[in-house]
């Protein structure tokens, strides 16, 4: 397994946000992680990528455990995330964002292949090189994220919420370009509220409910749960 | 229109034509404060001529003043900036390098006259390099434990520890005097034809400081220019995001804390020489907020702004006290048998509260801004209006 994690609780303040959580992905896997609002999604993204620190529990990256492990140690290792609300920089231009994305690299050569390889992936960027991430729409800035975390060559890619605020047809395309970056060997932990998309897409998912995991399956399996049907895809 | 104006942007004109520039600018501050030279500087106006220079306290005190304002305003500069720490105590590190100059170089030091640490008083120039450092460990001292928190306790602690030292100075007299200050500070070194250069005329310290304003920007632009300048700005623009991409964020907010407090206490130690005499009331609380005016209407995250504002924040006052006095205006009235006190001087905060006002509202990224600084602005508008 690339990333294990163990039973791991978090807290903000009093309030306990996890409560002994437990997931792993696999080496080349796109996992995906469901769940309402609330549910803690986000603040399992943060506890892998050492944002948030954890009250207990342990995790594994690559055979290693990087529980204390600074988070910008954790990118050196090979997690990179696209974080909730994209988090651009809106004052850099577009490259310039990039650029942030290998700032713990120095291999220039390697990086320039990875800048061609990212505007590949998004011709729209290249088309905005030098254009204020600020000021760039939505579906833009989420396209911003994903490539500038792709910047820094991860072995795990985190994208938290990439749908959010986009258009149906946007959606679409976000997907589509997950599935490609999966293709290219990244693998993939995607936290979504669009369940449709991110379960028919994933190898395997997690159902998430206040702060806890409460199923798990494969992708497919669980699009055709008549509970998880019901709770997430408005449909009985 | 606006091409033209990219053109003649300074940075898009050729090499010898901005170095040239350049030159002629540093020539003319260097003659600036030469009665022989400012006496030419002033605006014809019909039958009144106004004059650009101060009349009220000779020019080359004013332009003193003006440079540790500046240098104080670069410092300050890189901690909000550059960094976007909110940083409300700022002349404490400045009084950090005074007093450490004041002590180290004073016979009526307690350090000599009391404790015997010292056998006899230190030149200036041996105390300067000791005060910076001083300072730049009040800076990491202080920043180690707030640094990890975020946005307003920052603000606060930095606060308290600005009044902290002025109250220790004014009520501690063990060693620092309390109000009678200590006296008969050192100088900087040198003498021309056996008279000593530096002594109470303003106008060798201006030089002086001037050259170290130089030598500081170059340091200070190297500096943003690399990749702890990039760590910087990220750690404005987003921190989480900027902690997402790798960047060490406590180290570098530390880094940009010590770098701003190592300067404003250079300020500090150059200000005390010519000064001769330091004790808590140059202190006050209003001072750092001055500069803190000062980077914010020049222009934060953009050094030729910090440079523009703290010049605008002392020298404003003092020339607008000129006009009144070539025009005959009175300083004081006298209302029901008091006496107020009307000097722009005096007033300067309360003209500056508007003036700052104004600006933050019809140009909140300040006069002269950084080109990111003002995108980021506009998106955080942008973002307030989709709140809405």
């Amino acid at each position: 397994m690339l990333l294990e994690i163990d039973n791991i609780t978090l807290l903000y303040g009093r309030i306990q946000a996890l409560h002994g959580v437990s997931l792993n992905v696999g080496q080349g896997e796109v996992v995906a992680l469901i769940g309402a609002n609330g549910a803690g999604k986000t603040t399992i993204m943060r506890a892998i990528s050492g944002i948030r620190p954890v009250a207990s529990g342990k995790i594994t990256f690559n055979g290693e455990d990087i529980t204390k492990v600074r988070a910008d140690l954790r990118v050196i290792r090979g997690i990179s995330q696209s974080p909730e609300g994209r988090g651009v920089f809106p004052g850099m231009t577009v490259q310039e964002n990039l650029d942030m994305g290998a700032y713990t690299r120095r291999d220039t050569k390697e990086i320039a292949a990875d800048l061609e390889r990212v505007y590949g992936l998004f011709p729209r960027l290249k088309e905005r090189r030098k254009q204020a991430g600020g000021t760039m729409s939505g579906g833009e800035q989420q396209m911003l994220a994903v490539g500038r975390a792709l910047m820094s060559r991860p072995k795990l890619l985190l994208l938290d919420e990439p749908s959010m605020g986009l258009a149906p047809l946007l959606i679409q395309q976000i997907f589509e370009i997950i599935t490609e970056i999966s293709k290219q060997g990244t693998t993939i932990l995607v936290v979504e509220q669009n369940a449709q998309q991110a379960l028919s897409r994933a190898d395997r998912a997690y159902v998430m409910e206040t702060g806890r995991i409460v199923k798990e399956g494969n992708g497919p399996a669980l699009l055709d749960d008549p509970a998880v049907r019901e709770a997430y895809l408005g449909a009985a | 229109m606006s091409a033209l104006r990219e053109r003649l942007r300074i940075s898009n004109l050729p090499k010898p034509a901005r170095y040239s520039l350049g030159a002629l600018g540093l020539v003319f501050l260097f003659l600036l404060p030469n009665k022989w030279f400012y006496e030419y500087l002033g605006i014809p106006l019909g039958f009144a001529y106004i004059p650009l220079y101060t009349t009220k306290n000779d020019m080359a005190s004013v332009l003193f003043i003006c440079t540790w304002i500046i240098l104080l305003s670069l410092g300050l500069n890189v901690v909000v900036g550059y960094a976007g720490l909110l940083d409300l105590g700022f002349f404490g590190f400045f009084a950090v390098g005074a007093y450490v100059v004041a002590l180290l170089t004073s016979p009526e030091s307690k350090l000599l006259t009391e404790y015997n640490w010292l056998e006899s008083p230190w030149p200036w120039l041996v105390a300067v390099p000791i005060g910076i450092a001083l300072s730049l460990l009040a800076g990491v001292l202080l920043g180690w434990p707030t640094l990890r928190l975020r946005g307003d306790y920052l603000a606060i602690v930095t606060l308290g520890f600005a009044e902290m030292i002025r109250i220790v100075a004014k009520q501690q007299d063990w060693i620092l005097n309390g109000d009678r200050g200590i006296p008969e500070v050192g100088h900087p070194p040198g003498s021309v034809g056996g008279e000593p250069l530096f002594s109470f005329d303003a106008k060798p310290y201006y030089w002086l400081a001037l050259c170290v304003i130089i030598l500081a920007v170059f340091l200070i632009r190297n500096l943003v220019r690399s990749r702890v300048g990039r760590a910087w700005v990220a750690i404005r623009e987003d921190e989480d995001a900027a902690e997402l991409m790798g960047v060490p964020t406590f180290r570098f907010k530390l880094w940009a804390f010590a770098i701003g407090a190592a300067v404003g206490g250079l300020s500090g130690t150059l200000w005390a020489g010519q000064a001769n005499f330091v004790n808590s009331t140059t202190f006050s609380l209003e001072n750092s907020i001055l500069v803190l005016s000062a980077v914010l209407l020049g222009g934060a995250g953009n050094i030729a702004g910090a440079i523009l504002g703290g010049f605008l924040v002392i020298y404003i006052p003092e020339w607008l006290r000129s006009v009144g006095d070539v025009f005959g205006l009175p300083e004081t009235v006298t209302v029901g048998g008091s006496t107020y006190d009307i000097s722009p001087t005096s007033l300067r905060f309360a003209i500056f509260g508007i003036v700052l006002i104004v600006v933050m509202i019809f140009r909140p990224q300040g006069l002269w801004p950084n080109r990111r600084r003002a995108a980021e602005i506009q998106h955080r508008k942008k973002e307030v209006a989709v709140g809405e």
